[in-house]
């Protein structure tokens, strides 16, 4: 039934359409050469090893090595939301928090409604799906933040004035991030299976999977993502905001 | 009797001294004007006084007491101050007055907020309009009255009548007027000679130092 056959000659021809972004990067002078080996050549060592370790990991199925390997993830996925983070004044912890808890609590539901089993063959991919849309929402709830704090400086400076807590003076800001760092994944479930059919629908298909199972998982993840991006971006926002002030409820400049 | 007292006050940014060894004291229910050439630190002067800035030596008193003594959000609504060119925030009028009930965990007063409207010669209609509908002069008063819609004890007003048409910095000066007769300390930064003409203390302020203080009676 499984049909997925990827041999080693055929990845040498869809490199190919590699070489058909240089060369139109070459022609259009976008510079952008460098920058197209790096991150095929970074992607392709990156997933070998992920392929030997996960192959390694599957096969001893040990639940604290499966719980590193997700837990690895977990931070990896916070460090990056972390370094999206325009402002100075972040917090690595933050992101960690948010990633962790939005992650874990998703998970925790999953797991205990028996939607997927503790095994490392599940745990792991799942991990990555929910900590990196997790990461997306937390990176776009930050970003949306830090420049509503510099357009809005001022008004934050009037609300501070007239006897605002920082929370109070923040909080327009916090809504419109948190909105913004939802709206991506609310758009895309609006367009599920329309436009897109996502990476996790379209594997089991691949795989052979009948499309009506498929979609049973896809309405989970759907609904797993909602979860996540929600929690993570609340959870990030909540604390983030507080970085833009001081201990005398001051804005800290730049 | 003392209600605010600055004792050798310093404000440095980036080793600039902005402020320099200040020392003020303002007696409750003074009116003291604060004049200078721009750049001379009356902004941050006021700012300090406010705490939405913080000294970098020296101290500031409120009622004989620390600043850091007192929650900042109960200071602020105590000493308040009204920006050089404020910014109204929100959509509408009605978010900007609406804030200083907010503030407190108040419930919004109508008959309030219309009787200060009326004050600054606004219609109450106004609550609802847009605040980018608003011009200069109508803005500036809407958020002066943002400051008054529970009396602080100081008023700290900066270049309030700046930029104004006639009618509306006449206006703005019989509020302040009002308020002081109510018994707020009034602290007033202005270049207008008017309003100098008409002060009963003035200070100067001139690279961050009072360079003058001269006590002008009538
Ligand atoms: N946050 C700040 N950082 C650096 N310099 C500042 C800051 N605020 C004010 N200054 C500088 O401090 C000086 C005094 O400014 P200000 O208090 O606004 O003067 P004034 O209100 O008398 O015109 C000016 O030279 C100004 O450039
Ligand atoms: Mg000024």
């Amino acid at each position: 039934m499984n049909q997925l056959s990827v041999n080693n000659l055929s990845l040498v021809f869809s490199f190919a359409l590699v070489l058909i972004g240089v060369a139109i990067s070459e022609r259009e002078k976008l510079n952008l050469t460098k920058d197209i080996f790096y991150s095929i050549a970074r992607a392709v060592i990156q997933l070998i090893i992920v392929g030997y370790l996960l192959k390694y990991i599957f096969r001893v199925n040990n639940v604290v090595l499966t719980s590193a390997m997700s837990f690895f993830i977990v931070l990896n996925a916070a460090w990056n939301a972390y370094k999206r983070n325009p402002n100075q004044h972040k917090r690595y912890l933050d992101s960690l928090i948010a990633i962790f808890v939005s992650t874990y609590v998703t998970m925790g539901v999953l797991i205990a409604s028996g939607a997927i089993k503790f095994v490392p063959s599940q745990i792991i991919p799942i991990s990555g799906m929910i900590a990196s849309n997790s990461m997306v929402g937390i990176g776009l709830c930050y970003r949306s933040m830090n420049q509503q704090f510099h357009d809005q400086h001022q008004q934050i400076l009037e609300k501070l004035a007239l006897g605002a807590d920082k929370k109070l003076a923040s909080l327009p800001i916090l809504r419109a991030s948190i909105k913004t760092a939802m709206q991506p994944t609310i758009d895309s479930a609006k367009t599920v299976g329309l436009v897109s059919l996502p990476g996790m629908m379209s594997g089991l298909i691949f795989a052979g999977v009948d499309p009506v199972r498929a979609i049973k998982y896809q309405i989970m993840v759907t609904f797993m993502l909602m979860t996540t991006t929600s929690l993570g971006s609340i959870i990030a926002g909540y604390a983030a905001y507080q970085n833009y002030f001081n201990a005398q409820d001051q804005l800290i400049d730049g | 009797m003392s209600i605010l007292t600055m004792r050798q006050v310093d404000f440095v940014v980036e080793e600039k001294p902005i402020i320099n060894g200040i020392n003020l004291q303002v007696n409750s229910g003074d009116y003291l004007t604060i004049s200078g050439p721009s750049g001379g630190g009356k902004s941050t002067l006021l700012k300090l006084i406010a705490t939405l800035l913080t000294p970098t030596s020296g101290e500031i008193l409120f009622n004989n007491q620390a600043q850091a003594s007192y929650p900042t959000t109960d200071y602020r609504k105590e000493v308040s101050y009204c920006f050089q060119q404020p910014t109204l925030f929100g959509e509408t009028v009605q978010d900007n007055l609406a804030f200083p009930f907010l503030v407190r965990g108040k419930a919004f007063e109508q008959a309030k907020v219309d009787h200060l409207l009326d004050l600054v010669d606004l219609p109450e209609s106004y609550l609802t309009k847009k605040i980018t509908e608003l011009s200069g002069g109508e803005r500036q008063r809407v958020a002066l009255i943002r400051n008054l819609i529970f009396l602080p004890k100081v008023l700290l007003l900066d270049e309030v009548t700046v930029g104004l048409d006639s009618a509306s910095k006449a206006i703005v000066k019989k509020l302040i007027q009002r308020v002081h007769a109510d018994g707020v300390t009034i602290l007033l930064v202005t270049h207008e000679s008017d309003i100098l003409a008409q002060a009963q203390q003035v200070i100067w302020i001139k690279e961050g130092k009072i360079v003058d203080e001269s006590a002008i009676s009538q």
